[in-house]
Order: C-alpha cells, then structure tokens, then sequence
C-alpha cells in the first residue's frame, strides 16, 4: 500500500473514530478546527524543517509527488489522523470521567 | 551539531506550546493520567503505521541527522519522542482554544 492510500485511509479511519467509535463529534464543533488550523501552520513550520533538511526522506514511488512547505501532501492526511485520533480519545476518556469527580468530595 | 536537528525541531514545538499550562491554566500536564491514557493508542497505532512505512522502504530518517539512538525496527528515538511531543501539544492546543472560545 502506497503512502498516499495510506493517509487517505487514516484518514477515513479518525473520522470514523470520532464519529461513529467513541462518538466525540469533535469535526462538528468550531473548537477542534480552530486548534486544527494552529496545529496546521506549525507542522508546515516544523515538518517543513524536517523534509526540507531532509531529516526524513521519501521514496518517490510510495508518494503522488505533488509537495507542501517541502513535505509530501500525504503529510497532511498523517497529520490530521494523529491529531483528531489524540483529541478524541483525549474527550472520550475525559467523558468517561478518568479525572476523577470534577468538584472535590464535601467535607 | 547536525545531529541534533531532529530534536531541536521536537524541543521547539514543545516550546510553542508548553507555556499554555502555566499561563493559560489549561491543566493538561496536571490531568496525567488521562494524558497517558490518551498516548498509550496513539503511539501504537502510529508507532506501528511508521514501522510498516519504513520497513516498506517508504521513508527513511537521515542518521547525520538523529542523536543515533535507533530501536527496533530501525526507528530512530526522535520517531517515539514525536509520537509523545505532537499528541500533547495538540491537547494543550485543543484546551487553551477550548478555554478562550469559552470566555
């Protein structure tokens, strides 16, 4: 499986998470496009760096070739994976309330 | 110096984004446990989707580049530590934008 499938499906893959799994509907709410959009423009920064430099290297056949700040497109299908995958576990597990009770027990 | 590179691009996201904690009062390093918890699948799927992409031969991290810590499967430690750095910048991100979309 190429890259660019790859990404396509994880794609696919954290929407249903959010959506369908542990049903956070994070995409539906303006406070995870607005942390996206941050998220955004610092990993054009910083994985700009990195392919740019270098630093990690791609094999051209895995890849559609069409680029960004240096780094593949597909880059920005792992990207948005990671981070809606991380949000919505991180609101799931808030909701099932791994925090303990949010007020403190009366004395 | 060069090798380096990698960590410093990891020590300056996190530099963009710690400060939320303290300043913003987000809580997010104080909520740990559910931190962990949050970081557990995240670095297995992820961790696990790298490790096929290099094994597949479809990327490969510069080793002038990387401190020379390599684990198994040829993944450099940078690789982990990014896998851990960019999950908790988001949740600080998601907090500090939750906090003032809220005000």
């Amino acid at each position: 499986m190429s890259y660019t499938v790859a990404a396509g499906l994880a794609v696919l893959g954290a929407l249903a998470l959010d959506l369908l799994v542990l049903r956070t509907r994070l995409v539906a709410g303006r406070v995870f496009w607005t942390t996206y959009a941050i998220v955004l423009a610092s990993q054009l920064v910083a994985n700009g760096v990195l392919t740019g430099r270098q630093v990690v290297r791609y094999d051209p056949h895995a890849i559609l070739g069409l680029r960004l700040a240096y780094a593949p497109v597909e880059d920005l299908g792992f990207g948005y994976a990671l981070v809606l995958v991380t949000l919505s576990v991180w609101v799931w597990l808030g909701r099932r309330g791994v925090d303990g009770p949010t007020t403190p027990p009366a004395r | 110096m060069r090798h380096l590179t990698y960590l410093a691009v990891l020590a300056g996201c996190l530099a963009v984004a710690v400060w939320l904690e303290p300043v913003l009062r987000v809580g997010v390093l104080r909520r740990w446990r559910r931190l962990l918890l949050t970081l557990v699948p995240v670095v297995l799927v992820f961790g696990a989707w790298d490790l096929a992409g290099i094994a597949a031969h479809q990327w490969s991290y510069d080793p002038g580049q990387t401190v020379g810590v390599v684990l198994p499967g040829r993944l450099p430690l940078e690789e982990l530590l990014f896998f851990v750095v960019v999950p908790v910048c988001a949740v600080l991100g998601y907090e500090a934008v939750r906090k003032v979309l809220r005000r």
